[in-house]
């Protein structure tokens, strides 16, 4: 009957997923070539060699449409290119290019079905192709969900090939020589004789020919970039100061702004008295905004100034004030009414729990602020024909055509000059920092104005990672885990998000039980059933969205049971685990550790964790040292299965940073609400991992599996379980709530 | 006003209590300083003042009491400094933004200490926080460049 229910629940979503996807918009619609972009870029006798490549008689440009916020994207799509095209991807320009339908990014849609990713049945397939028909249909151009990689790696690699392979044909009709006497090196076409052509002298020949299509591409054992230690394209920029972020944007004549909205968002502007900031130096305007005002000055820090010596009365937005009132909410959300979904529904949970003592217990995650080092900004230049936009975001379609809306232009009339981001952990999913910008630009056409928020206002307007609240049941046997129950409640991150950048998409929210519904354990009676509570304060995408706080419910729960069955933390995972790839990444860490139990002796301990997350398990020991400042964490090893590992480098970064990311959130960050509005606003109140809490790592990627994943995100979802398992072990007290320094005490 | 940044003298017309940060970043265009927090808790605009770092962001521009350095007077003369060498060789910058400020406080720490231990490091550098957790690698690259300039 369970099963019977979750077909048909599914099979509902996949109803919403198709009529996403291709079915509404008809199979021509779908199977429809998309032009490519840069012929409209390009002059007489250059060369636009596929969407991501163009050759003209100065130089190489790669198109790397994915945004790089940190996690090194923009390197990786030109090395990806660079490997085929026979370039040093140092030497060409990277441009991510205006948004497009050619940037589409499928596998983003594709994850969005409820079915985890190493489910590969028929259903799953056919939802999957929907969802991604959906997306290149509709052109959804985004950066998130760690899919840059797994969508653009063959996709960039064959792009390259192509153009490569369409430069030697120029060539070889110039020569009268055949392709396949040719060679490729260094962005030249080589000649028998060893004669060069550079690619740039072939702009011209290569333009006005058809492209050479499906060159197979090279085998790994060809690759001379990837796959091998390479510098990444920005290092030397953002070792040097050279980097230029949106907030570092210097055009002639520009003016500095600023804004300061409701901090209870969505509350109405009762009153504002900006005499006093009227008054002061060096400001030419004091307006108001979408919800609330903004202020522009000869620079950033006089509008700062003034900004705050506006007096403003503030209406009180639609949500509780307080987080003891959230809470209270949450509390009362689980509830049959606010059902939302029942993803995972094995053996009879209810039977189970009635012939069994059963332990119980209630998990929470707090509210999290993105709060990415650069405050957020965007610098606008307005005419009545042109809006120009320097800023960086991970929905560029998204913003243009918002843009567009707002400025009463058509969507052509709008040039993004889209730039690298000082962090951005899913705040930049959201272009509400770009909207007031361009309302304050409006205000002096034809002078560039930089908006840039206060990290205050950057702070009280973030859409958080939601306060998350998990009610676990759970029963062993015999020395096993026999049932494991969890309800997760939690208000809907995607009904938030979408809600406020395109449309809040029918069907259940699997955000809210990502992360515990799809671990791939064989618990004979295991259930987890999501309930979506009210909205409450507006939410986002906070690094692995849902996985975040359910894989720390989920495994610490595990964690319990496992220990009250008097069972060994590693093997009892291994024993419940039945998907390959996560058995190895389990033997991996326990191999790395040298893992023989979770007793290390007085005063330490030792935590295993296991997450799934983006289709990557991940599995993580670490050791911890009660100190008489408080728990130390000593050690970590991580390893995950990504598949092929492009750039290890970076990969391992990427692993490192994600699960400090994880661990530092984890022991002492959350926001708190008071009088509708956070507590915590700036750094002094939310830091995150510092330097002397981070402990030594290791990091393996088995680099086995056949699919390729990617890794900005997943390791965040072992760090906080892999944590509390450790202080459990360590200090016989069980962590059910982050902040763990709500309980404990670090040093 | 007269300002010595990186070797060049600027005459300003601002206001004395305006943050060396600003008057940096907005004034002369120099945007390697970043702004961070404003209340010298993140370390992003730390620049040197008569050699020492100095969160810029706190610091009036009226009580400069020497030449200031930025990132961007590091490598004058085309070549980089050992600890820009190093942070380069170990990849360290994933979004980059804070590295301005590691970067320089991780000098002012070898000037002092030419062979700092981990925990000197952690010491002198957990007031600059990198909200990517480039930590290990840059414990990593002061080590490094700790060997370079003692070799040279």
């Amino acid at each position: 009957m369970g099963r019977a229910k979750t077909i048909a629940r599914r099979t509902f979503l996949i109803g919403s997923a198709a009529i996403a996807g291709g079915v509404a918009f008809g199979a021509y619609t779908v199977a429809r070539p998309i032009p490519n972009p840069l012929l409209d870029r390009i002059g007489e006798g250059e060369a636009a060699l596929t969407p991501f490549v163009i050759i003209t008689g100065d130089g190489i440009t790669l198109i790397v449409p994915r945004a790089d916020i940190g996690q090194g994207i923009e390197s990786l799509q030109a090395h990806l290119i660079a490997e085929e095209l026979d370039i040093d991807p140092h030497s060409a320009t990277l441009d991510p290019g205006q948004p497009h339908a050619a940037y589409h990014n499928s596998a983003l849609a594709a994850d969005g079905v409820p079915f985890p990713h190493y489910h590969d049945g028929a259903i799953a397939r056919i939802a999957r192709a929907g969802a991604a028909a959906g997306a290149r249909v509709m052109g959804l151009q985004f950066t998130g969900g760690s899919t840059s990689t797994a969508d653009l790696h063959v996709a960039l690699r064959q792009a390259g090939a192509n153009a490569r392979e369409t430069l030697k044909q120029a060539a070889a009709n110039r020569t009268g020589l055949t392709r396949s006497d040719l060679r490729t090196n260094d962005g030249a076409v080589i000649l028998p004789d060893d004669t060069r052509i550079p690619y740039t002298d072939l702009a011209a020949d290569a333009a006005a020919i058809d492209l050479i299509e499906d060159v197979p591409l090279r085998m790994p054992a060809q690759w001379r970039l990837l796959g091998k230690p390479v510098q990444r394209t920005d290092s030397v920029a953002k070792s040097t100061g050279a980097m230029t972020y949106g907030i570092d944007v210097r055009l002639p004549d520009m003016l500095f702004a600023t804004i300061r909205r409701n901090p209870g968002i969505g509350g109405a502007v009762l009153s504002v008295d900006d005499t006093a900031a009227r008054a002061m130096a060096g400001v030419r305007a004091v307006v108001p905004v979408s919800g609330g005002i903004g202020v522009i000055a000869d620079n950033t820090w006089r509008a700062f100034n003034a900004a705050q010596a506006v007096t403003v009365t503030w209406g009180a937005p639609d949500y509780p004030a307080t987080s003891a009132e959230m809470w209270r909410v949450l509390e009362g959300a689980g509830t049959r009414a606010n059902r939302n979904s029942r993803l995972r529904n094995d053996g009879k949970v209810d039977d189970a729990l009635a012939q069994s003592q059963v332990l119980s217990a209630q998990y929470r995650a707090p509210f999290l602020a993105h709060a990415a080092l650069e405050p957020l900004s965007a610098t606008v230049l307005y005419t009545p024909q042109r809006l120009e936009i320097w800023t960086a975001t991970q929905v560029p379609a998204v913003l243009r055509d918002k843009a567009a809306e707002l400025a009463g232009l058509p969507r052509d009339a709008v040039t993004l000059h889209l730039l690298h981001a000082g962090g951005s952990f899913g705040r930049r999913l959201d272009i509400d920092y770009v909207l007031p910008a361009i309302e304050l630009a409006m205000i002096v056409p034809g002078t560039p104005v930089q908006t840039t928020l206060t990290r205050e206002e950057d702070m009280t307007h973030d859409f958080p990672r939601p306060m998350h609240l998990a009610r676990m049941r759970g029963a062993v046997q015999d020395g096993r885990v026999r049932a494991f129950d969890m309800d997760a409640i939690s208000p809907s991150v995607v009904d938030s998000w979408f809600g406020r950048i395109m449309f809040a998409p029918p069907g259940p929210d699997a955000l809210i039980v990502l992360g515990a519904y799809d671990q791939p354990f064989a618990i004979p009676n295991y259930r987890v059933t999501g309930y979506k509570a009210p909205p409450l304060v507006p939410v986002g995408s906070w690094r692995a969205p849902g996985a975040c706080a359910n894989t720390f419910f989920h495994d610490c729960f595990l964690d319990e049971l496992i220990h009250a069955a008097g069972a060994d933390p590693l093997e009892e995972r291994l024993r419940l685990i039945t998907h390959a790839e996560s058995r190895r990444v389990l033997e991996a860490v326990g191999e790395m550790s040298g893992w023989s139990g979770p007793q290390l002796g007085q005063g330490r301990g030792r935590g295993v964790a296991y997450a799934y997350a983006h289709g990557v398990p991940i599995a993580a020991v670490v050791d911890v040292a009660m100190t008489d400042a408080g728990i130390r964490i000593e050690r970590a090893w991580i390893a995950g299965e990504c598949g092929t590992v492009y750039d290890p480098v970076n990969a391992e970064a990427q692993v490192t940073g994600s699960f400090l990311w994880g661990l530092g959130h984890a022991m002492d960050a959350e926001l708190t609400y008071e009088d509708h509005a956070p507590v915590q606003t700036n750094f002094d109140r939310f830091r995150g991992l510092q330097m002397y809490q981070t402990p030594r790592l290791e990091v393996r990627l088995l680099g086995q599996a056949d699919h390729v994943r990617g890794l900005g995100e997943p390791a965040t979802c072992a760090a906080a379980p892999a944590l509390g398992n450790a202080i459990f072990a360590a200090t016989g007290t069980r962590l059910r709530e982050m902040p763990f320094s709500k309980g404990m005490q670090f040093a | 006003m007269q300002l010595q940044v990186n070797g060049t003298t600027h005459y300003l017309d601002v206001e004395g209590d305006m943050p060396l940060l600003w008057v940096l970043r907005d004034v002369l265009n120099i945007t390697g300083p970043k702004y961070g927090c404003g209340i010298a808790q993140c370390g992003a605009c730390t620049v040197h003042v008569g050699g020492e770092a100095v969160r810029s962001c706190q610091l009036p521009v009226s009580d400069v009491w020497g030449d200031v350095t930025t990132i961007e007077g590091l490598a004058a003369g085309g070549t980089l400094h050992p600890v820009q060498a190093a942070w380069i060789a170990h990849q360290v910058a994933q979004c980059g933004y804070c590295q301005s400020g590691q970067i320089m406080q991780a000098i002012d720490l070898l000037a002092r200490n030419p062979a700092p231990s981990d925990a000197d490091i952690d010491d002198a550098m957990s007031g600059n926080l990198c909200r990517c957790a480039t930590y290990p690698r840059i414990r990593a690259a002061i080590h490094d460049a700790a060997a370079t300039m003692q070799e040279g």
